[in-house]
């Protein structure tokens, strides 16, 4: 007996000792930690392929980014949150699956910053199901007690991303005009196209170009073949190349990347054909510099003084090199044509090029220069589209206006607004949401 | 059939990814179709590095006009290609050390690391200094008041510059009214930028990504295929 008491004394002594020790570094033992978060909620995260679950829950007392917390600034600092820690348990495999241990107890998955309110697992498995809880953690490291989710979820895959709804309709509508348009072409109605400066300006730099003995100069940016505003280039590329054959120019590709070379090479070779030339394609003149930008420039513009070709047509993506190669240009006095869909870029263009093809003009440039009634048929889809746009900014423009002067902050003129910027503008899907589903949204994005 | 072959490849491709943005489930096959073109064109770096040799070996041989740059740049291309390739200076890594090829190319000390941190680096810098001279003289020509366009960008510019400077503020102070505050450069600067250039550069940005959609749909749909070369 004597033994047997002897034994709990010791035990009571050890463990007030350890208590003693861990006081000092942490408060745990004396019931110091801080208020748990409360209304855990774990759903599915909509608009995905079932890989991930949502949760969201109301902030601990002791987080000073709780609105309820107005004695914040009187909270013992040591007790203030400094994260939310949140962990996961298994509650049903998938189908043919057995639980593995490691899932079959609970595991942290991830850490949230004190004032977060929402999160989103993204280590979550489609076909599984899980339990979530969740604890904050004081700045000493201590933890609260868990709150836990009421419910499983079991995350599930959507066949449709509706966040992108309006995106998809609008795609409808100007495919369907474009599409509209190009068989009214095919089916021989007269389309009109307005006169583009800086492209009836090609054959005109070429034509001088041809007098002047002097080499036309081609640059198609310095983006790979996968940039649109490449493919967009080779096709104006293709149009010039025609008529440096039929003026019998000479005409000088240098290229930025591989394979833009071998598919400007394929782009004025067959152009030359068209043209009943194929013996004055020279294959050299279409040749690999290197991908670095600058060493790129330093080359092109080497070449444009030593050859100083009459006519510089500039038609792709650029960056930072876009002016030297333009005022380098403009240095040899060479008739210069650029076109872009790089807004930084375009004031240096039409600063140092005596033509400008600004932004979609570039694009519509293939089109244009091709006299295909299929292409143009196109370019009056592209003209559609762009009316749809400007009515929906004139309506925006009009409701938010008339907001800012009524100064309403409910309504239909402001859901109207509300669900254009952030349905048809933004990620909302089809339905509008209310105000306390857009801030979670917002807070977890 | 030379162009049959690629319009279909690029036809279905391009469709099956446009719906593909639309499907959860499907939504990072553009990214898997990027890692695939990269590996592409890094295999396509030896056909344009084939391209560059073969240039400029003939231009050294025929002895044409700078035929002395040609062979600096011959020179350095086996240079740089013997150095990286024999990764030359560089330690295995701590997890392979037993592998004298499992090093990181870039490692500090390194001779490929040399030649870009001593060569390359300061090269770019140089090119793109020159800039500021080229901005000054494409602003003196832009600026020139020919016309009401012409005065117009130089007020403005005029203004935008001043404004982001401490001029903007120093010129104003003191004797300019409360209510007429707005007026100092440096406010009429921010108007500028927020609002008529906002505006400007939305219109332009609008624009391009219709033209955008235009020509990929031209295309997707195979109407505009110059691209692709001869049949």
């Amino acid at each position: 007996m004597k033994r047997h008491m002897t034994s709990v004394f010791g035990i009571v002594i050890a463990m007030s000792m350890t208590c003693g020790v861990l006081a000092q570094s942490t408060e745990w033992c004396t019931g110091q930690s801080p208020m748990p978060p409360s209304n855990l909620v774990a759903v599915d995260n909509p608009n995905d392929a079932g890989d991930a679950v949502k949760l969201t829950w109301s902030l601990s007392q002791n987080d000073i980014f709780n609105p309820l917390n107005e004695d914040a600034a009187n909270t013992d600092p040591e007790l203030l949150v400094a994260s939310y820690v949140i962990e996961r348990i298994t509650d049903a495999a998938k189908a043919g699956v057995e639980i593995s241990d490691d899932d079959q107890v609970w595991r942290q998955v991830s850490e949230a910053a004190a004032g977060s309110k929402s999160l989103t697992d993204r280590t979550a498995e489609r076909g599984w199901t899980y339990r979530y809880r969740i604890a904050a953690v004081d700045n000493q490291g201590d933890h609260s007690e868990w709150s836990t989710a009421d419910a499983a979820v079991r995350p599930t895959m959507q066949i449709f991303n509706e966040s992108k709804a309006w995106l998809a309709i609008f795609m409808i509508i100007f495919c369907g005009l474009v599409a509209y348009f190009v068989n009214r072409a095919r089916s021989g109605k007269k389309l009109w196209v307005r006169e583009i400066a800086g492209l009836a300006a090609i054959d005109e730099a070429v034509g001088r170009a041809t007098e002047m003995g002097r080499p036309v100069l081609f640059v198609i940016g310095i983006q790979d073949i996968n940039e649109i505003q490449t493919l967009a280039g080779l096709t104006v590329l293709a149009r010039v190349a025609r008529t440096a054959a039929e003026y019998g120019a000479q005409i000088e590709v240098p290229t930025c990347r591989s394979l833009v070379m071998a598919a400007a090479r394929e782009t004025v070779e067959a152009s030359y054909l068209a043209a009943g030339q194929p013996d004055s394609y020279q294959p050299d003149r279409i040749h690999y510099l290197t991908d670095e930008q600058f060493a790129f420039v330093a080359g092109v513009t080497g070449y444009m003084v030593r050859e100083e070709p009459a006519a510089c047509i500039y038609m792709g993506g650029f960056y930072a090199e876009s002016l030297i190669l333009a005022e380098t240009g403009n240095y040899i006095g060479a008739i210069q044509v650029a076109g872009t869909a790089m807004p930084s870029q375009l004031p240096f263009f039409v600063a140092a090029c005596d033509y400008t093809l600004i932004g979609e003009e570039f694009f519509a440039a293939s089109a244009y220069l091709s006299g295909d009634p299929l292409q143009i048929g196109s370019l009056k889809g592209q003209d559609w589209g762009k009316f749809v746009s400007v009515i929906v900014l004139v309506i925006g423009i009009f409701l938010a206006t008339f907001i800012s002067m009524k100064g309403s902050e409910k309504g239909v003129i402001v859901d109207s607004l509300r669900y254009m910027k952030g349905n048809m503008l933004g990620v909302d899907g089809l339905f509008l949401k209310s105000d306390e589903e857009t801030d979670l949204a917002g807070d977890n994005p | 059939m030379k162009r049959l072959v690629p319009l279909t490849i690029a036809i279905i491709a391009g469709f099956v990814l446009l719906v593909a943005n639309f499907i959860p489930y499907a939504e990072n096959w553009g990214v898997k179709a990027q890692e695939w073109f990269a590996i592409l064109a890094v295999g396509a770096m030896l056909l344009g590095g084939g391209n560059l040799i073969k240039l400029h070996l003939m231009k050294i041989s025929a002895k044409k006009a700078g035929w002395g740059y040609s062979l600096v740049t011959v020179v350095c291309f086996f240079m740089v290609l013997i150095i990286g390739l024999l990764q030359m200076g560089i330690h295995p890594s701590e997890q392979y050390p037993d592998f004298a090829w499992s090093g990181y190319i870039l490692e500090e000390g390194s001779g490929f690391w040399w030649i870009y941190e001593h060569m390359v680096v300061p090269l770019t810098s140089t090119m793109f200094a020159m800039l500021a001279f080229y901005v000054a003289t494409a602003a003196f020509r832009a600026f020139r008041a020919k016309n009401t366009e012409a005065t117009l960008l130089l007020v403005t510019a005029g203004i935008v510059l001043l404004g982001r400077t401490y001029a903007g503020v120093w010129l104003f102070e003191g004797w300019l009214p409360e209510s007429m505050q707005w007026l100092r450069f440096d406010n009429l600067t921010v108007w500028i930028m927020d609002i008529p250039n906002t505006a400007g550069t939305r219109a332009i940005t609008i624009g391009i990504a219709l033209g955008v959609v235009a020509t990929s749909l031209r295309i997707l749909l195979g109407v505009d295929r110059s691209y692709l070369g001869q049949d």
